[in-house]
Formats: C-alpha cells, structure tokens, sequence
C-alpha cells in the first residue's frame, strides 16, 4: 500500500548504516516495513529496493523466502498455534481446531473483522509449556480451550494492551549513538584492528592469527 | 540453595539442584538489567581478559573444551583455530533457536543478555576481531527488545562499542532479527541470511566459514549458549570448568526436556554424569512419566535426532556415548513420549517440520521431504499401501545413504547403528527427516502395518487368479511407485 514514511526512512538509513554492505539491511528493512503497514506492501518493497540499490525482484526474493513476512494484509492479531511434536503431545492439534471453530476460519485464514488471523505454526521454543501458542509473536503457555476464549475475548474488548498490533516485534531498538560506536568492519577494507595488533607478542612481528 | 522447584519469572526453568554456569542469575526477576549484572559480577571477566593477550584468551577456551552447544557439538576453541590470518574476520552468534523441542537460547537472551553481550565481547578480542552480529530468531519479540536495551545499556555504558572499559579497544555488537526459517539455524544459511539473502545453505567443502564467510571473510559463528558460557570460564578459571562434568564434556548444559513427564523444564545439567534416566525419574529433574504412564520413546537430541528407547535410559548424556548408540545430544531438546503415543502419528509431524522446513535447494530433501509426508499421512488416513513402508524407507536412502543411524533393538537382532547419517544433500536437513522414520519403522513397523486398510477387492480376485500367490506382481509395485 505505502512507501516508507520519512521518519522510517531516517530509521532505515540509521539501520543501513550498522551493516558492512547494504543489502544485509534487507532483512530489517522488510520487518520496519510490516511494522509500518501490518505486511510487507508491494510499494514498501519496491521504496526498500531505492534504499538499498536493488532491484524489486531481489527484495521479494528475499521477503518471500521467511515465513513471518506477510506479502498480504494479515488480521490485526496473528494467533501462531504450535502443533509440532511437544505441542501435539499436549493438546496442540486440539487446540487449533477449537481456535479454527471458534473464529469460523482455517489456519493460514483471516476473520472477516480483519481481527484475527490463525496459522498453525512450527515449534516456538515453549516445548515445556505446551501447548503454547503466540499472539504476535508474544507467549501464551499451557492453554485450555477456555484460557484461548478468555484470550479471544480480551484482545476484542482491547485489553491486551501488552501486545502490539502485527508487524511491530521489539519495541525496543538498538540505537548506537556516533560517539559510542567503534566502527563497522567493510570486507572490503583489509588491516587487523590496531588495538590487536598491539597486542601482538613482539616475536610474532603483529601478524598472527587470533587463535 | 536451590529450591528444586520452577521460577515462576522465567517460565519453564527450573532452579534444580546442581553446579550453575549460564543460569545463576535466573532466580533474580531483574536479571536482564545492567544493574543485577554489574551487582553479581558482570563484566568482570572481561575486565580481566582485557588485561590478557588475545591469543592467550584464545587458548584457554581451547583447554577448557567448550563444546559447542548448537548441535553439533563441535570444541569452539578449534573453530576458532580455523581461521587464517586474514581481516577483516567477523563473528556471527547464532541465536536462530528453532529445533523441535529446543529452548534454552531463547532464556539466556531473554533473562541474561548481559552475560551473552560479555561472552561476544570476550571472543572478539580472543580473535581479533571488532564486528559482531547478533542473529535472534524473528519469532522471539521479548528476546530482542531484551536485547536491544541490554546492547544499549552495555554500549552507554563502555562494555561495547568504542574504547572498552578505558582501554583502546573498540567492538560493535549488531542486533539482527530473523524472519522465520528453521534453515537458517545452519550456519551457511545464517551467513546468506544475514547478507539479505534467501536461507539457503552453502556448499562446502570447499569453503567453511572460518575461512570464508560472510562477505566471503573468515568468519566463526558460535551457538548462543555456548558463549554464554566463556564470562564463568574466564572468572572462574579453566581448572574449575573442566573440573564440571565429564573428561571428554567439560561443563553443564541446558536442557529442555517436554512431552510426557510429570516437571517438564529447562534444567541446567553438568555433561556427561546424568543418566537419561535420572533426568526423567528423578526428583531432582522430571519425577517421572506424567500420569503414572510408562516410556515408550524418547528423542535425546532435538527432532533431528533418531529416537530412543527404554532400552536406552541408562546411557549418560556424553556425546560420544549417544553417537555410538544411534543418536546424538544435539541441541539439548529431549522429548519424551509416553505408551499411549501412536509412533507413526509422531513420526508423521517430525517428518512434516522438515517437509515445511526444507529450503529447497536440493532436490532429495526438497522432493524427497514432502514425499514422505504425504506418505505418511495417507497411512495415518487409513489410505496407506502395503509398499508404503518399504517406499520411505526407499525414499530415506536417497536422501541419507547406507545404514542409517538408529538404536539397538535387541528383541529383533538389531545393533545399533552410530550417528551421524551420511547425506545426499548439502545440509544435514533432509537427512534429519529420515529420522523419526526410521527409528519408528524399525521399531514399530506393526502400528504402520495396523494403519493398512484391509485389502481391497481387486488384489483379492488377482491373488485368487495367481493361484495362491500373495506377494505383490511386478506390475501393481511399479504402479504403487508411480
């Protein structure tokens, strides 16, 4: 739907700029993107594409490789139900198919208030609280099928106000402010870092290797 | 003193009895901040290798034999050794948890981000080097956020960036989320995955990281975990590391241990002394199997791992001990399955992680993974062919061959066979699939056979026509294959 706008702009560029070359900022970009918009827009991608001297055709190569980028607009609540083999010892399978007949959609599908998006995911590293499942990408562990109704309910009635709308992942960013940081290393620019060459034992003539 | 008992801040640790190396700070609600982490000795370690040589630092990782904690449990002080004296040189730390029932990383990034941040810190100045990335999985929000206040925190406060702790020398940390593909835990994938590309691993020989990485640099990428590791080492000595568990596996690790026990948890666990079946039955870990049930089946290592038996608890949880046995510790994710499991049902949801999970580069895993799901799934339908056992085993060897590893089964004649499989493919991946096929076909053949619809009317009239005949002709096999 839009570009990025221009304080993300300053963002990205800010985020280009802690990467030796740029494309290794695709990544980050396309999830500024989907925080932006809720998905990755066709106009996002093709505005990352300028920012990063690629074509379009690149940036959807690579968008489209990672699960978690949405080329589609997505439910304001992306519901992630683990059934890998923790879950699906302890009820996941279950709990998905109640979560598919309470919200009248299949997994992959979205509720027709753009609310709630359900996919049936791969194992999200709670194995211990199974089944467990993320409302964008925030846990919930060991649920019942009344735990998920209580949970249905309160992000209707707005009162999970500790989960973001989809798109936004860690509210807190990485900021190195340009008198803390040391220097980004460019692949292209060969040379130890001198503190290590100083640190060299005098007999070593400073071109050892670090180990 | 241990309460052998859950912390209810840091959800599915259990504070159990025994030596703590990554996890001494769990029991504070607020370890994550800068603040617990200076009051309970952060950064000291680094202070003092600061003072050190870096190739002095370097070799008492290698004495202490740090095993890596990813998976393969490869000694980080030899992939450091790897490197050749060229610059610029990066490290990568693999924080891209995504193996079935492993979690242990995401904990150590969510509830000590400091001691990680130090343990980054420590191995760039070993191996001279002064850029660091930092992968976490896309799906773990609380991890970054966790992480991204600890970096700024440590940068504000002089542990990252430039002019470390007053001295001259000058290291950057970069946060990098991930987007969700289980691949891009291997590390060449990681590496594509961080130049902004698909996660498709690369071929190698001839290239290893070490020498060729990232931007085609030498490049070291270390678990999360196993770097958690290095500020206790250098604080507390390599002696006293290697005095931890066993000779050949110094130190503890974290397991995560899920499915059918009465305490599921992430327990820290000295290497190489515990049993298997300490770690199920015991009071100090998980009490036994939930509900009174007794063990069916076992994966030690992650869903990449051949399955075990009751046959093998009282193995210890030594690398070389398991390998030898048909499996492998891998990652640190023990899944345990009770009498009730039906093997083919859980050998069809492994084997579908890695259909949904194959990258695609290769046509063995990428044909031969989703081969076998729809297999599978049609016996667990009640659709299977009497061929269909034979076939994915058939389909496996194309994908992982010769002998594939897999436990003793002593009551059929069986040995075992030892880790690791051989593969067809570029990345272990694929052949990671044949594993819960294997172990369960091997085992449990008669739930596959029980699955089989009863024989149709039509082979009922060939086999009266061939006279007595009941074994497949040539004709209907080639018909099953294609």
């Amino acid at each position: 739907m839009s570009r990025l706008t221009a304080s993300n702009v300053l963002l990205a560029r800010e985020i280009i700029g802690y990467y030796p070359r740029p494309k290794s900022a695709l990544i980050p970009l396309l999830h500024l993107a989907q925080h932006q918009d809720g998905y990755v827009a066709e106009d996002a991608m093709e505005h990352i594409a300028e920012l990063l001297h690629l074509t379009p055709a690149e940036v959807l190569g690579t968008c489209s490789f990672y699960e978690m980028f949405k080329l589609e607009p997505v439910g304001r609540y992306v519901i992630n139900i683990c059934t890998n083999i923790s879950c699906l010892l302890n009820g996941g399978e279950e709990l998905l198919h109640h979560a598919e007949e309470r919200l009248g959609i299949r997994s992959g599908g979205t509720t027709d208030d753009g609310l709630f998006t359900i996919e049936d995911v791969e194992c999200i590293a709670a194995c211990t609280e199974a089944p467990c499942l993320q409302v964008n990408y925030r846990y919930e562990y060991r649920l019942d099928n009344d735990d998920f109704d209580r949970l249905l309910a309160d992000l209707r009635a707005g009162s999970r106000t500790d989960i973001p709308a989809h798109g936004t992942l860690g509210r807190i960013r990485q900021h190195i402010g340009p008198d803390r940081i040391a220097g980004i290393e460019r692949p292209e620019l060969a040379g130890t870092p001198a503190w290590f060459t100083a640190r060299q034992p005098a007999a070593d003539g400073g071109a050892g290797g670090g180990s | 003193m241990a309460t052998n008992a859950y912390v209810s801040h840091a959800t599915g640790y259990v504070d159990n009895e025994g030596p703590k190396v990554v996890t001494s700070r769990f029991l504070h609600p607020d370890s994550y901040t800068l603040e617990r982490s200076e009051a309970t000795g952060g950064y000291s370690a680094l202070r003092a290798v600061l003072q050190m040589e870096p190739a002095d630092a370097a070799a008492q990782v290698k004495e202490a034999i740090l095993l890596g904690r990813g998976g393969a449990g490869f000694p980080a002080g030899i992939k450091w050794g790897f490197m050749p004296a060229v610059w610029p040189r990066y490290l990568v730390v693999n924080g891209d948890e995504s193996e079935p029932g492993t979690y242990k990383d995401r904990l150590l990034m969510e509830r000590d981000p400091h001691q990680l941040i130090e343990g980054c810190i420590i191995t760039c100045y070993a191996l001279g080097l002064n850029t660091c990335f930092l992968y976490v999985r896309g799906e773990m929000a609380l991890a970054q956020e966790r992480l991204a206040q600890a970096l700024n925190d440590a940068y504000a406060a002089g542990y990252v960036g430039k002019d470390i702790m007053g001295t001259d020398v000058g290291i950057d940390i970069v946060l990098h989320w991930g987007a969700g593909a289980y691949i891009v835990g291997e590390e060449t994938a990681l590496i594509e995955s961080l130049e902004g590309n698909r996660g498709m691993p690369r071929l190698k020989p001839p290239f290893f990281p070490a020498a060729k990485g990232l931007y085609m640099k030498p490049t070291i990428v270390n678990n999360v975990e196993t770097l958690a590791n290095l500020p206790w080492i250098f604080t507390n000595g390599v002696d006293a590391y290697r005095q931890l568990g066993s000779e050949r596996s110094p130190g503890t690790r974290m397991l995560a241990i899920s499915g059918h026990v009465n305490r599921p948890g992430v327990y820290e666990v000295e290497q190489g002394v515990v049993t298997f079946r300490d770690l199920f039955y015991g009071d100090n870990y998980c009490q036994g199997i939930a509900a009174g049930n007794e063990l069916k089946m076992f994966i030690p290592g992650g869903g990449s791992a051949p399955w075990f038996f009751p046959e093998q608890l009282d193995l210890k949880l030594e690398a070389a001990e398991v390998g030898a046995a048909g499996s492998m510790l891998g990652s640190g994710a023990l899944v345990v399955m009770d009498h009730t499991t039906d093997a083919v049902k859980a050998c069809l949801r492994v084997v579908r992680f890695f259909a949904r999970e194959s990258c695609g580069k290769c046509t063995p895993c990428r044909e031969g993974t989703t081969w076998e799901e729809q297999i599978l799934q049609r016996i667990m339908d009640g659709n299977g062919r009497p061929s269909d056992i034979d076939l994915l085993l058939d389909i496996g060897s194309q994908i992982s061959p010769g002998d594939y590893p897999a436990a003793a089964f002593e009551a059929e004649g069986l040995t075992a066979v030892p880790f690791p499989p051989k593969q067809t493919t570029i990345c272990p991946l694929g052949p990671s699939s044949v594993a819960p096929i294997v172990s369960a076909i091997r085992r449990f053949r008669h739930e596959f056979e029980a699955k089989m619809p009863v024989a149709p009317a039509v082979s009922d009239q060939h086999e009266q026509r061939t006279d007595g005949e009941t074994s497949m002709s040539e004709a209907e096999a080639e018909e099953v294959h294609a």
